[in-house]
């Protein structure tokens, strides 16, 4: 009798034929961020948000041709930003957290990207290779971002910080920036570092597109030239302010 | 005409590799570039030396066999082309010729000029497919589809799995095949069931081989179906949608 009771019981517990463990479900954020193409597509998202950040960067400084007075008031500003909702520099502290996040996923989204990509090809190629599409921008994001990147400490520790040696105060932004820009070695720097920003928005500031699956016919064509744009528009207004002030015309 | 080859010689995956230099004399304006490989093993065979391997099929540009990079090309200079459309007289009176195998880590080099390239069957065989009731063909024009529609999923479909997209990417990135692939089935009435499943798992299957896309556009210009990245972005676009889609809720429209 026992043995009768104990056959389906047996069968329960152990199966005849072996069973794949229950496959373990990540967290959906995980399993998205697994993906070479969400990467790519965080990348875009962040992208489009430092792009709004360099835009505004840059609207916000050529205040520095309206005279001190606009440019410091403009200064104080951003700290009274949402004022009386949020106490004094609360906004520009949440617009900076949110934009240190965009910058820690779109550089550590390149940078795994990158290892998956030196991986994705051991054996080089023994002869030359003859590319008909990839461009200068294109080649060089890699580079032309960790220039932007080391820029942007410089750049930090210049104006926000002091540190670099030129007479700094705290809220003076105009006698700030004048004094260190008036040296001649750090205006080139912020000159070369603008240049490659406007080299990988040429690159970026079209391929985001193509990451974010934004692709109609209808538009494709303004996609570059939106690109161009932007680029020349971020260049040639951030490097006229160094330019203007080593060369004297504004101080 | 004279052409001088430099060739990629390597007797197997674990053998060393090295380039040979060969001359080749009296070559025929209107021979394809295979056929001066023809010319070329006919003599090697002549003089008692192993003949170059490399991979050939039907020989018109459809079957996808062909696989060499000339001159730092994906199947030479020309646009649209494949290797064995590829004809001497586009190259000069003297030219010297520099061939290689297409490299990627997914695509292990078996001999010479022949790399296997089945990571491309295993990207097909994780979504590459409709779910069609068996039995007789159903009638013409029974599902309707747009004029613009049918002649974008055609454009798709006429990817060979050639492999030139994954030669020609500076990231060893499959994502021109992939597109090709998966959208010619999504862009169709008959590949909605199956659509968010199809581009996640293609594309995760396509991620465990190969490099990421940088859109360069390299595979584009180097595709001999001249395929275009537009169906990246389509393809990008189903992707990121697939992964919030509730799946259950897949056969309501709108």
């Amino acid at each position: 009798m026992t043995k009768v009771d104990e056959a389906p019981k047996a069968r329960l517990e152990k199966p005849a034929h072996p069973v794949p463990k229950e496959a373990r479900t990540r967290p959906f954020i995980v399993e998205f961020y697994g993906s070479a193409i969400a990467k790519k597509w965080l990348m875009a998202i962040t992208g489009i948000m430092l792009m709004g950040f360099v835009f505004a960067h840059m609207v916000g400084n050529l205040k520095v041709y309206l005279g001190a007075d606009d440019l410091n008031h403009y200064g104080e500003w951003l700290r009274e930003m949402g004022e009386p909702i949020f106490p004094r520099t609360v906004l520009l502290w949440i617009m900076r957290i949110g934009l240190i996040g965009a910058f820690a996923v779109h550089i550590v989204s390149a940078a795994q990207l990158t290892r998956m990509n030196r991986k994705a090809r051991p054996d080089k190629y023994e002869s030359p290779r003859d590319y008909a599409a990839a461009n200068f921008a294109s080649r060089t994001m890699r580079w032309t971002g960790v220039i932007v990147g080391l820029f942007v400490i410089f750049h930090l520790l210049d104006l926000t910080w002091g540190a670099t040696g030129a007479d700094w105060t705290r809220g003076e932004v105009y006698e700030n920036l004048v004094a260190s820009f008036q040296r001649v070695p750090v205006a080139i720097v912020y000159i070369l570092a603008n240049i490659a920003l406007g080299i990988h928005l040429y690159h970026g500031g079209w391929s985001m597109f193509q990451s974010l699956g934004w692709n109609n016919r209808k538009f494709n064509d303004w996609r570059r030239l939106f690109a161009i744009g932007f680029a020349a528009i971020i260049v040639v207004g951030n490097v006229s302010i160094p330019l203007l002030v080593v060369t004297g015309v504004v101080d | 005409m004279k052409v001088t080859l430099t060739v990629w010689r390597q007797a197997g995956p674990a053998a060393q590799g090295r380039f040979e230099t060969y001359e080749l004399d009296e070559v025929s304006e209107d021979m394809s570039f295979l056929e001066l490989f023809d010319v070329l093993n006919e003599r090697l065979i002549a003089k008692g030396e192993e003949p170059v391997a490399f991979d050939h099929d039907c020989r018109e540009g459809i079957c996808g066999s062909c696989s060499m990079m000339i001159d730092g090309r994906p199947h030479g200079p020309e646009l649209g082309t494949a290797t064995c459309q590829l004809h001497m007289r586009k190259f000069a009176d003297g030219a010297k010729i520099t061939v290689e195998p297409w490299r990627a880590g997914a695509f292990p080099l078996v001999r010479d000029l022949v790399v296997d390239r089945s990571a491309f069957d295993r990207i097909v065989e994780s979504g590459g497919y409709i779910t069609a009731p068996t039995g007789s063909a159903p009638d013409g024009n029974l599902i309707l589809i747009p004029k613009a529609v049918a002649d974008s999923a055609m454009d798709a479909a006429a990817c060979i799995g050639c492999g030139a997209c994954v030669a020609a990417c500076p990231n060893s990135a499959a994502n021109l095949f992939t597109a090709a692939k998966v959208m010619h089935l999504n862009l169709l009435p008959q590949g909605q069931p199956e659509r968010w499943e199809r581009v996640t798992n293609m594309v995760d299957t396509m991620e465990q081989f190969f490099g990421s896309c940088t859109n360069h556009g390299e595979c584009e210009a180097a595709c001999p179906k001249e395929i275009s990245i537009d169906f990246i972005a389509l393809m990008n676009r189903d992707y990121i949608k697939a992964q919030f889609k509730q799946r259950r809720l897949a056969s309501q429209r709108g």
